[in-house]
């Protein structure tokens, strides 16, 4: 999509590529195109919130605001939260007051720049994404102790500060949980580890061994811990804390929060789909069987086109699946107590994600069969074609040099594979190059 | 209008928001704001590293420096302090120590900065890797080849020659032309090894020190 909005858009519209209204153009269409997942996503889910919440308890939910099921129940919320007083406490702190809220979304607005949702579809293509996004994100949580800090109400306080203590016990199992696929995937590139589990559903990373398996449910855990839901929503715990964090927050300020908890939830739901299931790569390879084998990163033009459509609409189920997860979890479980979140990240979620860690990297090095291996999972792409992309980047660049430079490279970049042990993948590659 | 040079442009802007942002440090007196505006101006470093194509070490940037002051922020002010917003007062004896530190350190670091900029200017093309393709983007391309050589604008996969470095192969220096030269390259093996001891030490260090201290019948000593 990136190459698509920054070079052919711009043609049609007769534009050159390094004019400065192309570029503005094309950095507002990607971050319109962002900005309305998250709006959009919020208007849905928080639909999906209150039907979901209402059968679990035996209700109907929102039956008259758009029809039958209530489908514009979200708009006439907006509505409302737009049209209410805009209050601030007398004792606030005014500045950290006003802009918290923007802090936390920008927060959450700012991880989906490196959220891939199909192959080569994304805001700005990182070799580091997967660190990017989870960096990014966790400075939400540095608006939430804003928010909470400024208010000067005790319960906002209460709420902040629960929500510090619990950052730094989520945040260790969680990044644990991110290290195990890139650690098998090789690259810490979230489009490339999607294309890694590119085919049948056995060989996405959750089903690559037994410790995998566990580590998504483990990741998944963490993540609800992240986003601040239920049963992990101390900072706001509106049974004990009036609102927690955001008690003295009204209207468009507090719908800022809400945006940004919904877009988190979506975020982490799609980072654990690419982590853990294929990303945009389904249980079924149907481009793959359709067009005779052939992955749809390797096609071109419109049926590359219609390939990754389905792909974004197969990844955006996928994420709208863990948000539904998540809300199922948070109207099924009671709110854990401050020391039960602690003792759960760091009593259980850390030890398991290390002893899985340990697990994994076993299973790796003794070259352990994966569903893949033992024949139940065809059609998996090579792996040499995806990831290891900058010993083919290293490949086109030393074609490039002069030809006594490029003896050299090429001797030198034998020496560096042998030295540092790659992967059998990046191996392959180099035989085959040698050839 | 289409001169506009849009790293210089995306550079001055970051540097000017991290600059006003140290400053707002300095000229706060409230504490959580004076690390509100100490965060801002991390992340507009970030900014910088991003732009400069390093993108892991910007998102590092974000992690480590972003997030220790938020725990700083936590547990050093919010939990030790006696009333509601904490404000410091600084003394006129402080301005002035702290001026001269600052002002040496500034003093060291502009003449430097002016220093790197000529010596790029001298040897274009020996700052670059021959293996990297000069940006095509942007209209920096096209100025003369006696000025600097244009500014990398897209991210480049440099954690995979930070980490290799770590290992102990300088990937970005094996085309190096001086053997002498390329003979000192072996990479970070030793430091990074030192630094992991070192960190396992202090982990290993708080646990002890922060471990229950058992006394006998400790269960009946609180009744």
């Amino acid at each position: 999509m990136a190459e698509f909005i920054n070079t052919k858009l711009l043609f049609f519209l007769g534009l050159e590529a390094d004019s400065v209204v192309g570029l503005v153009i094309v950095a507002l269409i990607a971050a319109a195109l962002i900005l309305n997942v998250i709006a959009v996503g919020a208007l849905i889910f928080i639909w999906m919130e209150r039907k979901i919440a209402g059968r679990i308890q035996d209700r109907l939910g929102p039956t008259r605001v758009g029809g039958q099921f209530g489908w514009l129940q979200t708009l006439a919320d907006g509505i409302k939260l737009i049209a209410k007083e805009d209050l601030m406490p007398a004792a606030a702190d005014g500045l950290l007051f006003r802009l918290a809220p923007y802090i936390a979304f920008c927060a959450s607005f700012g991880s989906f720049i490196a959220l891939p949702f199909a192959t080569g579809w994304v805001g700005l293509e990182l070799n580091v994404a997967v660190f990017f996004v989870t960096a990014v994100l966790g400075l939400e949580v540095f608006g939430v102790i804003l928010a909470g800090y400024a208010s000067a109400s005790k319960w906002s306080l209460f709420g902040a500060m629960r929500e510090a203590a619990q950052v730094i016990s989520y945040e260790v199992p969680l990044g644990l949980c991110i290290v195990i696929p890139v650690m098998i995937a090789g690259t810490m590139d979230l489009t490339k580890i999607g294309n890694e589990q590119a085919g049948w559903f056995t060989n996405w990373y959750m089903f690559h061994d037994p410790f995998t398996f566990i580590t998504s449910i483990v990741y998944f855990t963490c993540a609800m811990a992240s986003v601040n839901r239920a049963p992990f929503d101390l900072a706001e715990a509106e049974s004990e804390l009036v609102a927690g964090f955001h008690t003295e927050y009204s209207g468009l300020r507090w719908s800022y929060f809400f945006m940004a908890e919904y877009g988190s939830m979506f975020l982490v739901s799609g980072l654990g789909a690419i982590l853990f299931c294929g990303g945009w790569n389904g249980p079924i390879p149907i481009v793959s069987i359709v067009s005779g084998g052939q992955h749809a990163m390797h096609l071109e033009g419109w049926p590359f086109f219609i390939a990754n459509l389905l792909g974004l609409a197969n990844f955006i189920f996928k994420a709208a699946l863990g948000v539904t997860l998540m809300m199922w979890a948070r109207w099924s479980l009671p709110r854990l107590r401050i020391d039960q979140v602690i003792t759960t990240c760091w009593k259980y979620c850390t030890p398991i994600v290390g002893v899985m860690f340990v697990g994994v990297l076993f299973w790796q090095g003794l070259q352990l069969p994966s569903p893949h291996d033992l024949g139940l999972g065809r059609g998996k792409v090579e792996a040499g074609s995806v990831r290891e992309g900058w010993l083919r980047e290293a490949e086109a660049a030393a074609s490039e040099v002069p030809a006594e430079l490029q003896v050299r490279d090429r001797a030198t970049e034998e020496k560096t594979d042998e030295d540092i042990d790659l992967p059998r993948s990046a191996l392959l590659v180099d035989e085959s190059r040698v050839e | 209008m289409d001169a506009i040079n849009w790293h210089s442009m995306f550079f001055l802007l970051f540097a000017g928001l991290a600059c006003s942002f140290a400053l707002a440090v300095v000229c706060t007196s409230n504490v959580v704001r004076m690390a509100f505006f100490l965060i801002l101006s991390l992340a507009a470093t970030a900014g910088l590293f991003f732009l400069a194509g390093a993108d892991f070490v910007g998102a590092m940037q974000l992690v480590l420096y972003v997030g220790g002051t938020l725990v700083l922020l936590v547990f050093g002010v919010m939990l030790t302090a006696q009333s509601p917003f904490v404000s410091i007062r600084t003394s006129g004896g402080d301005w002035v120590l702290a001026a001269m530190v600052g002002g040496s350190l500034l003093a060291i670091l502009v003449p430097s900065a002016l220093v790197i900029g000529e010596r790029a200017n001298q040897a274009p093309g020996q700052a670059v890797a021959p293996t990297i393709k000069s940006a095509s983007a942007g209209p920096a391309a096209e100025t003369p080849s006696d000025a600097l050589p244009a500014p990398p604008v897209e991210s480049r996969p440099t954690a995979t020659r930070i980490g290799q470095a770590l290992l102990g192969v300088r990937v970005d220096k094996l085309t190096e032309q001086d053997e002498t030269v390329r003979n000192g390259l072996s990479g970070y093996l030793l430091p990074f090894e030192i630094a992991s001891i070192h960190l396992l030490v202090v982990l290993v260090g708080a646990a002890f020190l922060a471990r229950a201290k058992r006394r006998a019948k400790s269960k009946f000593s609180d009744a």
